[in-house]
């Protein structure tokens, strides 16, 4: 693209800026990164869906079927890291990229260029590790939590999965700086930390959480890379080191990478609830302090994961209490949501009915990780199907039902046109009931016994599983409503008013829909009657 | 309403640099997590690790009112191409007095290899009680093609092992290093 002189005059740059793809390369406006992430979440949220489906295609019936049981260890892998740091997470920066500048009242995110930054690194990151499954050796199969010495038996591939996740880490704590120097720095005059919509707050922490612990997980796959390349012997028992040490690094990030992904759900359901409950949100401060606690206390459970490896009785109770102190404040908040609702005047738009659905659905999650707590009884439950149900249970229908429900939610905000109301609950109806079908049945799988990470299995386990992959195509397949659902509204509909849900409240709906590109440049005046939507 | 703060970009600066020392700060914790659970297992004793030092031969009250079961186990990293157990899998013994057992090793392959035992107690709490003065764990052995050998451990358990350990296991597990050595 040429330079014309317009487009080097100082200070008109953002008016002139360049068009097509330069453009999007080059973008350092929130609204447009925001979208950038988005975009590529969904494109993710397809690619790991896909592998997911590999996945339960094959486990269709018992006996080897459709792949390898070495390319199905694959897919477990590169499934859980797709999803994990491909659609899940980069969704949350996505949302707090058009959000959190909008909910504060500020012009911009407080580091634009690093913005950028941030998000370019995702494609490279993520074409490197999907790349691993096309070299010498295929793609790591260790399982995502990448536990030596299994894990150090991967090809060609290692090195690259090893560069591909110090890449996401790196964007993730730069993404994360950027929100907290956001939200320190360009409150709106009268926008006090108490006064903040509980999204803006949710990721506040999250953001710290996330400084602490993806530099932890950057040192454990160091340690793996020079473990495999270097002849160091952290993890290498000959050499001095134990494999075990890699699961206490691993998990010390872990169980806090759990907690970034559902602290900014929290925060979304906390605002689409009293949106269509027209009611304030019950015990604003007490969420506050619930998510700070949860926060806090993510630091010293993550033994939970680890209960089968070898622990003396004192740690094993510690973990088991410290991990059942966590359900306290996850409870206050699954109170605040109900007393929310409890007499309000509810309607069930798209948005609502995901939000309802979540606080149902992360609940049962809830509830299966307490078992798991229970240091006894997860020597019965560990690797097994139990623990792949639960973990479902708090991420689909909760983390990503939260995403799907802030995408309904502020849809006609970014496109400045009301989605289509039919489609969408069409979109929910069929999601919520695949979920559980997909889902439900993994507990009974894996309370029987069958293992996780297998690709056949005893013909006991056949039922379940036959109806768990019918389940796992609906769900899968209505994902393609939700993405005609979202191009349909970009391309056009009923044009949005600037506060399209009665109920709503927050700053961002004082701003017409579409959201023009650069707003607040002259901060707004704070109504306090009017904070925390 | 309120006063307008100073230039926000100030704040933001001293943000990021607050923000990078945490990032910094825990990549050093990461790594220092290493030397940290060395020192726990150590110290407490957990995950079965005896001192890998050579322990001090000052006499002990021996206490020959008490047997405590010594077992032996020996296995082979997978790939290791050893031949590897111990003399006898079991010794009665009293706290406090030195005794000494072998472990035998041979070397299956036609090449010369180099070997590392790593030794680990259970129950855990018993490895703090469990003294070796000389074991061919403490350094690397070599072996040339299809050599064997004895290889001799001098223990004692310390009398203040808890009274309600009756069996201790000592456990090796013996690597193959790579070849340059
Ligand atoms: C009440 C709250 C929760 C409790 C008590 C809890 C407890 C547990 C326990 C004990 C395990 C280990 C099970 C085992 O391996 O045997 C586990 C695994 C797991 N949990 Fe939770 N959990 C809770 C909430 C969550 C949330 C909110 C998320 C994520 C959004 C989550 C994600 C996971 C994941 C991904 C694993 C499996 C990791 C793996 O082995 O691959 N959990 N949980
Ligand atoms: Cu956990």
């Amino acid at each position: 693209m040429s330079t014309t002189a317009d487009q080097i005059a100082p200070a008109h740059d953002e008016h002139h800026a360049p068009r097509g793809l330069l453009r999007w390369l080059t973008t350092t406006n929130h609204k447009e990164i925001g979208t950038l992430y988005l975009v590529f979440s969904l494109t993710m949220f397809f690619v790991g869906g896909t592998m997911a489906l590999i996945i339960r295609a094959e486990l269709f019936q018992p006996g080897l079927q459709i792949v390898e049981p070495y390319f199905f260890n694959q897919m477990t892998t590169m499934h859980a890291l797709v999803m994990i740091f491909g659609a899940v997470m980069p969704a949350f920066v996505g949302l707090a990229n058009w959000l959190i500048p909008m909910m504060i009242g500020a012009p911009d995110m407080a580091l634009p260029r690093m913005n950028n930054w941030s998000f370019w690194i995702m494609p490279f990151a993520f074409t490197l590790l999907l790349s691993t499954l096309f070299m010498d050796g295929g793609g790591p199969a260790g399982g995502w939590t990448l536990y030596p010495p299994l894990s150090l038996q991967t090809g060609a591939a290692f090195p690259f999965v090893i560069l591909a996740i110090h890449m996401m880490g790196v964007s993730s704590v730069m993404g994360a700086i950027n929100v907290i120097a956001t939200i320190l720095n360009l409150r709106a005059p009268g926008m006090t930390l108490m006064r903040m919509p509980l999204f803006v707050w949710t990721w506040l922490i999250t953001a710290y959480l996330l400084i602490a612990v993806m530099p932890v997980l950057a040192g454990a796959v160091t340690m793996l890379l020079t473990d495999k390349y270097f002849g160091t012997s952290f993890f290498n028992a000959a050499g001095g080191g134990d494999p075990v040490m890699f699961q206490h690094i691993f998990w010390f990030f872990g169980h806090p990478e759990v907690y970034i992904m559902i602290l900014p759900a929290f925060g979304i359901v906390s605002q689409i609830i009293p949106t269509f409950a027209r009611k304030p949100l019950f015990g604003y401060a007490s969420m506050v302090y619930a998510t700070a606690s949860i926060a806090f206390l993510s630091f010293i459970v993550w033994g939970h994961h680890m209960f089968t490896v070898g622990m003396p009785l004192a740690g094993e109770l510690f973990f088991m209490y410290a991990t059942m102190l966590i359900a306290v404040p996850t409870g206050v908040k699954v109170f605040n949501w109900m007393a929310t609702m409890w007499r309000g005047s509810m309607t069930f738009e798209t948005p609502m009915l995901f939000a309802v659905a979540f606080v149902v659905l992360f609940t049962i999650g809830g509830f299966s990780g307490l078992m798991l707590a229970i240091a006894p009884a997860d020597f019965q439950y560990q690797d097994t199907y139990f623990v792949v149900a639960h973990f479902h249970y708090v991420l689909v229908p909760g983390a990503v039902f939260s995403i799907m429900a802030a995408t309904y939610y502020w849809l006609p905000k970014w496109t400045g046109h009301m989605y289509d109301e039919k489609l969408g609950r069409l979109h929910f109806w069929c999601s919520a009931i695949g979920v559980n079908v997909l889902f439900f049945p993994q507990h009974f799988l894996g309370l029987a016994g069958m293992p996780r990470r297998i690709p056949d299995y005893a013909l006991q386990f056949a039922g379940f599983n036959m109806i768990s992959s019918i389940g796992a195509f609906l769900f899968g397949l209505s994902q393609l409503i939700f993405l005609w659902v979202v191009i349909k509204c970009i391309r056009g509909g009923e044009p949005a008013p600037a506060k399209p849900w009665e109920g709503a409240h927050g700053l961002e709906w004082t701003l017409p829909s579409p959201a023009p590109l650069h707003t607040f440049q002259t901060p707004p005046q704070i109504d306090p009657s009017e904070a925390h939507g | 309403m309120n006063p307008p703060a100073p230039s926000p970009a100030v704040g933001i600066r001293r943000t990021l640099r607050s923000a990078l020392f945490i990032v910094v700060a825990m990549f050093g914790f990461g790594f220092a997590l290493v030397p940290l659970y060395d020192v726990l297992c150590q110290v407490t004793g957990l995950n079965g690790k005896t001192s890998g030092v050579v322990a001090q031969a000052e006499p002990m009250r021996v206490d020959e009112a008490r047997t405590v079961t010594v077992e032996f186990v020996a296995s082979v990293n997978l790939d290791a191409p050893w031949e590897f157990h111990p003399d006898v899998t079991k010794l009665q013994v009293h706290p406090g007095r030195f005794y000494t057992t072998h472990f035998y090793a041979r070397n299956r392959s036609a090449r010369a290899v180099l070997g590392q035992a790593i030794p680990s107690v259970s129950p855990g709490p018993a490895a703090t009680h469990f003294h070796k003065i000389e074991c061919f764990c403490f350094t690397q052995q070599g072996f040339a093609a299809g050599e064997g050998r004895e290889m001799p451990v001098t223990f004692r358990i310390d009398p203040q092992l808890p009274a309600d350990v009756h069996t201790v296991t000592l456990s090796y597990t013996f690597f193959r290093l790579p070849e340059q050595g």
